[in-house]
């Protein structure tokens, strides 16, 4: 039986970056690397990636088998309909049982919908959780791109993982110039450069750091890599809307007031709410819960297994396009806090939830 | 009781956080959770107040959501929360809304 090395939700990760980013270049590493050996990989052309040398089986029009073990597979048509068809395949033993599965996405894509179809769809939401969303970013062009392009923007803010490509072939002050922009619209995902010689493919796909508290040691407190705090724009480059926030709460969140106005604020502005990120204070647990959402989504927030530092105030970043941080801030403050359910001196005497129900 | 589960059944919002082995078990502790989604009505209808809608809890299995004049929708979890008063009071419930932060921060200040 090869069940029990499936796991109960397979991780897909997605492979996004703008065009000519050297997604395809990173793409054909990955697949000839061991890392991604237990990984079905989904890929708009056959043609492009140039695989053939790879190839060990062909197992339909769609499908190859890889040297690596890697499974390969063109998308037609409905994305849904060609995880639902491996997943079909892995069930029947027709293919290797792969352990996840990477999603090319397209240049010009808005990486969201392809997270969305996964936790939406009524079949794949139980088999299938989304995993990193991996981003290529060009050092020669991911500037100019990153000043232009809104896709290029939302690609970079939506990614756990930030990848520089052809750094070699960009002169160091583009570089960093590159490498302090993608800080200012993501500030929390590792930052990998292809042409490292460190560069590892299986820390692409490795999920420790974001999700799985254990292994948490940043220094920073914060559960992914430290948040870089951005001094404000000095009237250098400020040319997209996409910024990005941290919000440091003093005192202990309720989860249910909290929850009830995250869904409010994503409702009404999820498209623009690029990414929420956090690690929170919950009233009445021990223990601080990890949340994590891209635009309309929240992934199932995580109970951590112990506080990182001493620090127990809640930190939240919020990426988002073109809202309005200080309204985002006072919205917070006004709904987001159940003052009713608190005894500590700071607290209001009146809350908003007494007087609805002794009114 | 984890305070982020509470509701049995095959729910699948984030906001009650699913059971699944090393996240959350919902199978212990029934008071706790009826407690838990009294809590819930309570802090949503603090907030729905401000649209003139009011929630309730039906059977501990989903919650009915109905504006002054009766008008009223069953929602599963609070998922379906805002979409559904949104069509109910006719008009967009922003939270970034300036008046609606500035009148929930004066009821604050009192």
């Amino acid at each position: 039986m090869t069940e029990p090395q499936i796991p109960l939700l397979t991780p897909i990760n997605l492979l996004t970056g703008f065009l000519g980013s050297g997604k395809t270049t990173l793409l054909a590493r990955l697949l000839a690397d061991p890392a991604l050996s237990d990984a079905a990989v989904l890929i708009n052309e056959f043609g492009e990636v140039g695989l053939d040398h790879h190839l060990v089986e062909r197992i339909d029009d769609t499908m190859v088998l890889l040297q690596s073990g890697c499974l390969c597979c063109t998308v037609r048509g409905e994305l849904a309909d060609a995880i639902k068809d491996l997943h079909s395949k892995r069930e029947r033993g027709l293919v290797p049982p792969f352990r996840r599965i990477v999603v090319e996405s397209t240049g010009l894509a808005d990486p969201f919908p392809v997270l969305s179809t996964i936790k939406s769809d009524p079949v794949l939401r139980h088999h299938f959780r989304p995993g990193n969303v991996i981003t290529t970013v060009d050092a020669v062009n991911g500037l100019r791109q990153l000043g232009s392009y809104v896709e290029s923007n939302r690609q970079a803010a939506v990614a756990d993982r930030l990848v520089v490509t052809k750094a070699d072939l960009a002169p160091a002050a583009d570089m960093s110039g590159l490498v302090e922009k993608l800080r200012g619209i993501n500030p929390d995902a590792p930052l990998l450069t292809a042409t490292d010689p460190a560069f590892d493919v299986a820390d692409l796909v490795d999920e420790n750091l974001s999700l799985r508290a254990a292994a948490l040691q940043s220094t920073s407190g914060f559960y992914c890599e430290a948040p870089a705090q951005l001094a404000t724009a000095d009237g250098g480059v400020h040319q997209s809307a996409v910024t990005s926030f941290v919000m440091i709460v003093e005192r202990a969140i309720d989860w249910t007031a909290f929850g009830i106005w995250l869904t409010m604020l994503l409702n009404r502005h999820g498209d623009r709410v690029l990414r929420v990120k956090g690690i929170l204070n919950i009233a009445g647990e021990e223990r601080p819960v990890a949340i994590h959402g891209v635009q309309h989504l929240v992934h199932t927030p995580v109970h951590m297994e112990r506080w990182p530092d001493e620090d127990r105030r809640s930190r939240i970043v919020f990426i988002v396009d073109g809202l309005d941080v200080e309204l985002l801030k006072r919205s917070f403050e006004a709904f987001a806090l159940d003052r009713s359910s608190v005894g500590d001196g700071a607290v209001p005497k009146r809350s908003l939830q007494e007087r609805q129900s002794s009114s | 009781m984890c305070s982020l589960c509470g509701v049995l059944g095959g729910n699948e919002h984030w906001a009650d956080a699913v059971a699944r082995p090393g996240v959350y078990t919902r199978n212990v502790e029934r008071i706790d959770r009826r407690r838990e989604r009294a809590n819930r009505v309570r802090i949503a209808n603090g907030m729905l107040a401000r649209f003139g809608l009011t929630i309730t809890d039906w059977q501990g299995a989903s919650f009915v959501l109905a504006t002054r004049t009766g008008k009223s929708e069953i929602i599963e979890d609070l998922g379906h929360l805002w979409p559904a008063a949104e069509r109910l009071c006719g008009r967009p419930c922003d939270p970034l809304d300036v008046d609606l932060i500035a009148a929930a921060e004066v009821a604050i200040d009192d």
